[in-house]
C-alpha cells in the first residue's frame, strides 16, 4: 500500500504544482498554450509502450497498445509541431 | 541498479522540464522555446521508459508500427492545416490522446486484469470514463466547430439533463461492477455510457463557448493521462498528467474570464442565444432594427481614400470567410496611399482567445500594428474610418451603456467614438449573444452587406480603379 499513498502524493503534488504554473496568461497565448498543454496530455504514451511491453505474445493487446500509442503519438507530435507553427509567427522583426 | 538510477534520474529531469515548459508557454518571449523544451521532455520520458522496461523484438516491432503511423500522421497534419482550423485540430489531437487512455484502460481490463488490486481495478474504471468523455467530446466539439454539425433543439430543453444523467448513472453502474468482471458486460456498458455522455454534454454547446470546452476537455486528458499512470504505474504519467489536468483547469478558467461568460453557464446553459431568441429562428433570425444605413463597397472605398486614419476591427467573420490575406492587401495599399493603418484586437477576436494573432500573423501584418484593446480604445476618437469585418458583440456599445443588454459589462472596442464605422456582414443576424446591435443603428454607421472576402476584395478594385497606391507601386 506504500507504493499508493506514494502515487497519490505525487498526484496531490502534481495538481498543486499544476494550479500554480499558470497564472496570468496574456489572451494572445490562450491559444498555443492550450495546444501546448494538449501535446504534453499526450504523455499517455509512456502508458501505450508499458501496455506493448506487457503483452508479450498476446496479439490483441499488442494492436490494442500499438494503437494506443499511434494516437497518442498524434497527440504529441501533432500538437508540439503545430504549436510551434503558431509561435514562430509572433516572431516579428525586432525581437531576432 | 544503476539503471534504475538512470532512469528516475531522466524522470526528474523530464517532469522539471515539463513543468518549465508549461510556465514558460504562458509568456510571449519565451513560448516558443517553452514549447520545444517541453517535447525535449516528452522525448527523454520515453527514453528514460524504454532504457527500463527493454522491449522485446515483438514489442519493438509494434512500437515501430504504432510509431510511424502516428508520428506522420501527426507531422501531416500539424503541417499542412490551415491556421483558420486551429480550435478544430486541437480538438482533435486532444480526442485522439483521450482515446489512447481509453485503449490502455480498455487493453488492461480485458486481457491482464488478473489479480489486479482494486487501485488498478478503480484507475481502470476512470480512465476508461475520462477517456471515452475526452474522445467523443472533443470529437463532437470538432465536428461543430467544421459546421458537420449543427445544435440539435432537443438538446436546449430540459430533456438533455435526463438523457445525461441517465448516462452518467449507467456509467457509474458500470464503474462499479468493473472489479467483479473486468473484461465483461461492465466494462462495455461503461465504455458505451462513458461515451454518449461525452457526446450528450458537448452537443448542446454553442459554437462560441467551444474554445471554452475543448480547454475543460484538454484537463480531461491530463486527468485520463494520470488515471492511466495508475494503471500501469507509471509516477511520471502520474505527475504529468495532473500537471497538465490542473493548468488545464486554470486556462479553462481565464478564458472563461476573457470572454465574461461563468463555467457553469457554459457547461450547463445551451447555447447561448438560442433560449433568448427562443421562437426566433436560432442565431439566424434578424433582431428587429429600424434605422440600418447599408451602402455600397464604392461608397466605403470613397471613405478610405479619404481617410487619415483607418482602424479594422477583425472578427470571427474574417477568419471564417478567410480573407485576411486580403485585409492585409488592402492595408498595404492603404499605407502607400499614407493612410495610418492599425488593427484593433479584443481579447476574444476570432474563433478562440488569441486566435486573430496567429491568423494576421500568418497574414504578414506587421505584429506592431496589432493593438490590443487598451491600446485603442483611448484611439477611436481621433480615428476617421473604423471597418468592422465580421465582428459583432465585440463593439456592440450595450455592452457599455445598457445594465439590461446581456452583454452589460464585457469590455468592448469602443468604434462608436470614430467619426465613420463601416460595418462588413454577410445579414443582420445577431452574434453569439443572439442580442441586436446598438451600433449598427448609430447615425454614423453604414452596414456593407456581403462575405468579408468578397467585400474586401470589392474594396480593393474600387481603390484601384481610383488610382490609390499606383503613383507609388514600385516603393
Amino acid at each position: 500500500m506504500s507504493s499508493l499513498s506514494q502515487a497519490l502524493w505525487v498526484l496531490l503534488l502534481g495538481s498543486l504544482l499544476g494550479l500554480e504554473l499558470i497564472g496570468k496568461v496574456p489572451p494572445t497565448l490562450h491559444t498555443p498554450l492550450m495546444s501546448g498543454a494538449n501535446a504534453i496530455s499526450g504523455i499517455t504514451v509512456l502508458a501505450s509502450l508499458t501496455l506493448i511491453q506487457k503483452a508479450g505474445d498476446n496479439q490483441a493487446l499488442l494492436l490494442i497498445g500499438a494503437l494506443s500509442l499511434g494516437f497518442a503519438l498524434f497527440n504529441v507530435v501533432g500538437g508540439f509541431l503545430i504549436t510551434d507553427r503558431m509561435l514562430a509567427m509572433f516572431r516579428r522583426k525586432g525581437d531576432n | 541498479m544503476s539503471t534504475e538510477l538512470l532512469t528516475d534520474g531522466i524522470d526528474l529531469v523530464a517532469v522539471l522540464l515539463l513543468g518549465l515548459g508549461i510556465k514558460g508557454l504562458s509568456k510571449v518571449r519565451s513560448a516558443r522555446g517553452a514549447n520545444q523544451l517541453a517535447a525535449v521532455a516528452m522525448g527523454l520520458a520515453v527514453l528514460g521508459l524504454l532504457i527500463e522496461i527493454r522491449p522485446g523484438p515483438m514489442a519493438w516491432l509494434w512500437i515501430a508500427v504504432g510509431t510511424a503511423a502516428g508520428g506522420l500522421a501527426g507531422v501531416i497534419t500539424a503541417l499542412r492545416v490551415p491556421m483558420t482550423a486551429m480550435p478544430e485540430v486541437v480538438a482533435l489531437f486532444n480526442g485522439c490522446g483521450g482515446l489512447a487512455s481509453l485503449l490502455v484502460a480498455v487493453g488492461v481490463a480485458l486481457f491482464d486484469a488478473e489479480g489486479a488490486g482494486m487501485v488498478a481495478l478503480v484507475s481502470i474504471a476512470i480512465s476508461v470514463f475520462v477517456g471515452a468523455i475526452t474522445f467523443t467530446g472533443s470529437i463532437v466539439a470538432m465536428a461543430k466547430l467544421q459546421g458537420w454539425l449543427s445544435t440539435p433543439a432537443w438538446t436546449q430543453s430540459s430533456l438533455r439533463h435526463v438523457v445525461n444523467i441517465s448516462l452518467a448513472v449507467a456509467a457509474l453502474i458500470g464503474a462499479v461492477l468493473l472489479p467483479g468482471d473486468p473484461a465483461g458486460l461492465p466494462l462495455w456498458l461503461l465504455v458505451i455510457s462513458s461515451s454518449l455522455l461525452g457526446v450528450g454534454v458537448t452537443l448542446p454547446i454553442g459554437g462560441a463557448d467551444m474554445p471554452v470546452v475543448i480547454s475543460l476537455l484538454n484537463s480531461y486528458s491530463g486527468v485520463a493521462a494520470a488515471a492511466a499512470g495508475f494503471v500501469v504505474g507509471s509516477q511520471l504519467l502520474i505527475v504529468a498528467g495532473a500537471m497538465v489536468g490542473a493548468a488545464g483547469l486554470i486556462l479553462t478558467q481565464v478564458m472563461c474570464t476573457a470572454m465574461n461568460r461563468s463555467l457553469l453557464s457554459v457547461l450547463f446553459g445551451g447555447a447561448l442565444g438560442a433560449s433568448a431568441l427562443s421562437g426566433g429562428g436560432g442565431a439566424g433570425g434578424e433582431a428587429g432594427y429600424s434605422r440600418i444605413t447599408s451602402c455600397s463597397a464604392e461608397e466605403c472605398a470613397m471613405a478610405l481614400e479619404q481617410a487619415e486614419r483607418v482602424v479594422f476591427v477583425p472578427g470571427y467573420g474574417l477568419a471564417v470567410a478567410q480573407a485576411q490575406h486580403a485585409l492585409r492587401e488592402l492595408a498595404k495599399l492603404l499605407e502607400n496611399h499614407g493612410v495610418e493603418v492599425s488593427y484593433a484586437i479584443h481579447p476574444v477576436a476570432g474563433r478562440m482567445p488569441g486566435h486573430m494573432n496567429v491568423l494576421l500573423a500568418e497574414a504578414d501584418v506587421p505584429y506592431e500594428q496589432l493593438l490590443e484593446m487598451d491600446t485603442i480604445n483611448p484611439e477611436f476618437p481621433r480615428t476617421d474610418v473604423v471597418i468592422v469585418l465580421g465582428a459583432n458583440d465585440v463593439v456592440n456599445p450595450d455592452a457599455k451603456s445598457d445594465p439590461s443588454s446581456p452583454l452589460y459589462g464585457m469590455p468592448v472596442l469602443e468604434v462608436d467614438q470614430a467619426r465613420q464605422v463601416f460595418v462588413v456582414k454577410r445579414s443582420l443576424g445577431a452574434g453569439y449573444s443572439g442580442i441586436s446591435n446598438a451600433l449598427f443603428e448609430r447615425p454614423q454607421t453604414a452596414m456593407v452587406f456581403g462575405d468579408a472576402k468578397a467585400v474586401l476584395n470589392g474594396l480593393l478594385s474600387e481603390l484601384r480603379s481610383m488610382g490609390v497606391g499606383k503613383v507609388k507601386v514600385g516603393v
